[in-house]
């Protein structure tokens, strides 16, 4: 049966104002006084009452006049607002939600019996009178019992015969139907509602329609789109990429100056165009988050816990499809943490803690990643129980847990079949456990990570990329064919030349590995993986290409035939004959217009044995890892400035390091510019930023610039350096201080003196729009 | 003329085979592409049509028939599946047939191989014969029960 657009449009919006129901109910429960969201909650009940009767859902209709009635005597002043009030009202959300369901899906209201919750929030309405208490949650009946009745058999229950005549009307209207958003409704359905009952005081001051009242105002600058325009939109835009980046390689072998131009600008408008797509399908991760303070007042209450729920960064913003993709794992997190984590409150007095206990979600931006953050202030993790249960249940041996560090020991609460939760609650630990939120998370790219204080805490942080559809990548070859590797899984690159290579791999066993600045890096050869032929095998001299990717917590060297390009990759999924090959996540189209296939590099680690057997080693080597990082090392980009000044900067400044052709430079009065990623790029010469520099030789006669990038609030600045040396781990030992502005301290590094550069000192001397820039920004 | 279908032909070393008009989207020369290591040797690589990633799978192969001549380059019949759309490698495209429903039959029992589970029957043509295949089963890999099929038989 076709649901006509008035029904569907009062199904988004009732379910839109349901989730406000459930904040607002909740905000009232902590600050009952507040009669401005007492009025909106009564605004909303009475709106949902109104639309359903002049849709004909009279069975709806009956049970919103029952809960707005308590309301109207709630917001007056007559009633107090307690626990009890609030659970029958929730209650009644849940109803309304149950009937919206079942005529989304059948079309009409179900057959559920709500006279026993029609009852309850009558005798709710008594004032001293209250009859026994019922639970929250038992008067909703199940979801799966609605069976659909044909909507016509309640046209008779229909308001009044004019609504109905309405009603039909628009259901049959192509005018209205075919572009029936919710503006276009609104009218239509405002004056019959205000015409029924009389408007709370304060709307007809605020807004000529109660229904645009209730969603905030920003209906004036917003407009709803169907989001699978939006999904459309972007594969067009993800095709147009591809179409830009085909051109954009055949400009470069034309001379003609007009295509270059054109092509050019077809470059940079497509990339604001993918850049703004791609915010279209944005979405704050309050999408969510507005559902746990229910889920969390729900399951608290369940357990006899009381729980503050807080909330910071709601409006950080990711893709749609990773929004979907982290619901269910972050909803287990947060029942797994108000079950498991915060103890009672005994329990919590007894520790000389508050009685309440509080639940942080946290969400930022990071290094281009998302990250999510889940605190509670409970129990934590006693790392000597999950060892022991780890060793009972036979995933470790006895001998393993000895050596295995805290931090590790608690992380194998995301092994397969691990559960810690003395008693198995119906709340969590029913068997679809933290390995599934693990697996889910690193599906869409994501890493999970356990930290605990033992009595005190557990934050569980979560890491995401913003977007899965379009990504960078590094392209290489091997065997005669092109693969992407995914950025994020890319630490470095390490190139060896001929005699070079040949020391450089050592074997143990059959195995090839490589002293990665004095750490061994297993070796694997991508063309062996792959069981391709590779005709430069065993050539002396040959150049070895090393990519140096990170797979879970370990890392190794992928040898390729060849380093290209980063690309921005548009990532298509494998058809099911080939998803079962691990170690491919999908492929992509290439300028040439060629397939290439996107590594997955986890796959590629599992099948190549880096991770997996050698688990339990990797554990033991991180452990020491994360010991040696609570020293003061540091990671350092040492460069090559004028003629042969050796200096650092610290790599957590760097953005990235790009090389561009000479004749890429443009002049705009006395400064140096670059086009880099749709943006204008200012260069600016390391050299000439530094005092006493000036003596040194004029940078070399190489037809490239070598560039690091940096980057802040959105803005970027090319330093130029002579050459880029290495990237090094140092505890900086200081030697000298620093005789010159611009310059942190002088130091050793791998034998020579070296200067530490004070990026942001350097750059806010030379380019004081920068900062001005940044600022409006 | 409810009693006669149509069928899109094509060659594969000396057997002509037939597949349903509805289920075919297009008809294409040789089309470059990239090969898919590790991947069942069925799967020949995949194609970019128009941006669109397409399978390729190479019949003879999937018919377990000898391989073609080193430079023969295959053709592409593109077909409609569950699963998006397929491209199935033959040696030559031949016309859209109309055959009548009273030339067909079950293929004989004495079939073997491959052929055995993706012939679902023959059109005693003039001349020669049309082997209907069976799409669905020949877009996949073969399977393990269909071998397990083949080992009882």
């Amino acid at each position: 049966m076709e649901m006509n657009d008035i029904v569907k449009d009062f199904l988004v919006e009732s379910y839109e104002n349901l989730d406000q129901l459930d904040r607002d109910l909740l905000a009232l429960e902590q600050d009952p006084a507040a009669r401005d969201t007492m009025s909106s909650v009564f605004r909303t009940v009475h709106t949902i009452k109104g639309t359903c009767g002049f849709l004909g859902f009279g069975k709806l209709e009956h049970l919103a006049h029952a809960g707005e009635n308590l309301l109207s005597k709630l917001r007056d002043g007559e009633l107090d607002l307690n626990s009890e009030r609030t659970s029958g009202l929730l209650a009644l959300v849940d109803a309304v939600r149950l009937m919206l369901a079942n005529i989304e899906n059948g079309g009409a209201e179900g057959d559920d019996d709500f006279t026993q919750l029609v009852e309850r929030l009558v005798q709710l309405q008594q004032a001293e009178l209250m009859g026994p208490l019922v639970p929250a949650m038992s008067s909703v009946p199940p979801a799966s019992s609605g069976k659909p009745i044909a909507v016509s058999n309640l046209g008779p229950m229909s308001a009044s015969p004019a609504a109905a005549v309405l009603a039909a009307e628009g259901a049959s209207s192509t005018e209205i139907a075919p572009t029936a958003t919710a503006p276009t409704v609104e009218p239509a359905l405002a004056p019959s509602v205000a015409a029924s009952v009389p408007l709370a005081t304060s709307v007809g001051a605020k807004g000529d329609a109660p229904l645009t009242e209730s969603r905030g105002g920003v209906s004036d600058s917003t407009i709803r789109v169907d989001v699978g325009l939006v999904d459309k939109l972007m594969n067009l835009v993800g095709e147009l990429v591809l179409a830009r980046n085909q051109i954009l390689q055949f400009a470069s072998k034309q001379q003609d100056a007009v295509l270059t131009g054109t092509s050019q600008r077809l470059n940079l408008i497509t990339t604001e165009l993918q850049e703004g797509v791609m915010k279209t399908r944005m979405q704050p991760i309050n999408t969510i988050w507005s559902k746990f303070p229910r889920v969390v007042r729900d399951l608290s209450t369940q357990c006899g816990k009381q729980i503050r729920l807080e909330m910071e960064g709601q409006d950080t913003e990711l893709d749609r499809t990773i929004i979907e993709a982290i619901k269910d794992p972050l909803t287990h997190l947060v029942r797994n943490s108000v079950d498991h984590g915060v103890e009672t409150p005994a329990a919590r007095l007894a520790q000389g803690k508050a009685a309440d206990g509080r639940l942080l979600l946290r969400a930022f931006h990071e290094g281009g990643k998302v990250n999510l953050e889940i605190v509670d202030d409970g129990a934590g993790i006693d790392p000597a129980k999950i060892k022991a249960k780890a060793v009972e249940r036979g995933l470790i041996s006895a001998e393993q847990a000895g050596r295995m560090g805290d931090h590790e020991a608690i992380n194998m609460i995301f092994l397969p079949g691990f559960s810690t939760a003395a008693k198995v609650t119906n709340v969590s630990g029913r068997g679809v456990g933290m390995d599934v939120v693990k697996t889910n998370i690193e599906k869409i790219g994501g890493t999970v990570d356990v930290q605990s204080l033992p009595g005190q805490s557990t934050t569980i942080r979560i890491k995401i990329p913003l977007t899965l559809a379009i990504i960078p990548a590094l392209i290489v070859s091997s065997g005669g064919e092109r693969y992407a590797i995914p950025q994020v899984n890319l630490l470095e690159l390490v190139g060896l030349d001929g005699a070079e290579a040949q020391r450089a791999i050592e074997w143990i066993h059959g195995a090839p590995v490589y002293r990665l600045r004095g750490k061994l890096l297993p070796l694997v050869y991508l063309h062996r993986e792959l069981k391709l032929e590779d005709a430069a095998e065993g050539r002396a001299g040959r150049r070895l290409n090393v990519v140096v990717l990170q797979a879970d917590d370990r890392q190794f060297g992928l040898i390729v035939d060849a380093i290209h390009n980063t690309e921005e990759i548009v990532v298509k999924p494998l058809s099911k004959l080939l998803k079962v090959l691990s170690v491919y996540s999908g492929a992509t189209i290439m300028g040439n217009g060629l397939v290439a296939l996107i590594l997955d590099v986890m796959g590629i680690a599992q099948r190549a044995g880096v991770v997996g057997e050698h688990r339990e080693r990797a554990r033991i080597e991180k452990s020491e890892r994360s010991e040696a990082v609570t020293d003061d090392r540091q990671s350092l980009l040492l460069c090559c400035v004028g003629a042969d000044s050796r200096m650092a900067i610290q790599l957590s400044k760097v953005a990235r390091l790009e090389e561009f052709a000479r004749s890429a430079v443009e002049r705009s009065g006395n400064r140096e510019l670059v086009q880099y990623r749709g943006q204008i790029m200012p260069l600016l010469r390391l050299s000439d930023l530094l005092p006493d520099m000036s003596a040194a030789e004029p940078i070399g006669n190489s037809n490239l610039l070598h560039v690091v990038v940096y980057s802040a609030n959105g803005r970027s600045i090319g330093l130029v350096v002579e050459r880029i040396l290495d990237i090094v781990q140092e505890s900086l030992q200081v030697t000298g201080e620093a005789d010159r502005p611009g310059v942190v301290c002088r130091a050793v590094i791998q034998n020579r003196v070296t200067e530490v550069l004070d990026i942001e000192h350097l750059i806010r001397d030379q380019i004081s729009g920068f900062d001005r820039a940044a600022a409006h920004a | 003329m409810a009693d006669t279908r149509l069928y899109c032909t094509l060659y594969l070393e000396s057997y002509y085979f037939g597949v349903e008009v509805s289920q075919v989207q297009e008809v294409l020369r040789y089309l470059e592409m990239t090969r898919i290591p590790l991947a069942h040797s069925v799967v020949r690589g995949l194609i970019n049509l128009r941006g669109q990633l397409v399978t390729a799978i190479d019949l003879r192969r999937r018919l377990e028939l000898p391989p073609r001549e080193e430079n023969a380059n295959p053709m592409n019949v593109i077909v409609r599946t569950e699963d998006g759309p397929v491209s199935l490698l033959v040696d030559r495209i031949g016309d859209v047939v109309e055959v009548q429903e009273a030339d067909f039959e079950r293929p004989p029992e004495t079939l073997r191989g491959a052929a055995r589970s993706l012939v679902l029957g023959v059109y005693k043509l003039a001349g020669k014969l049309l082997l209907i295949l069976d799409l669905d089963r020949a877009v996949q890999l073969p399977g393990e029960r269909e071998e397990l099929a083949l080992a009882s038989a």
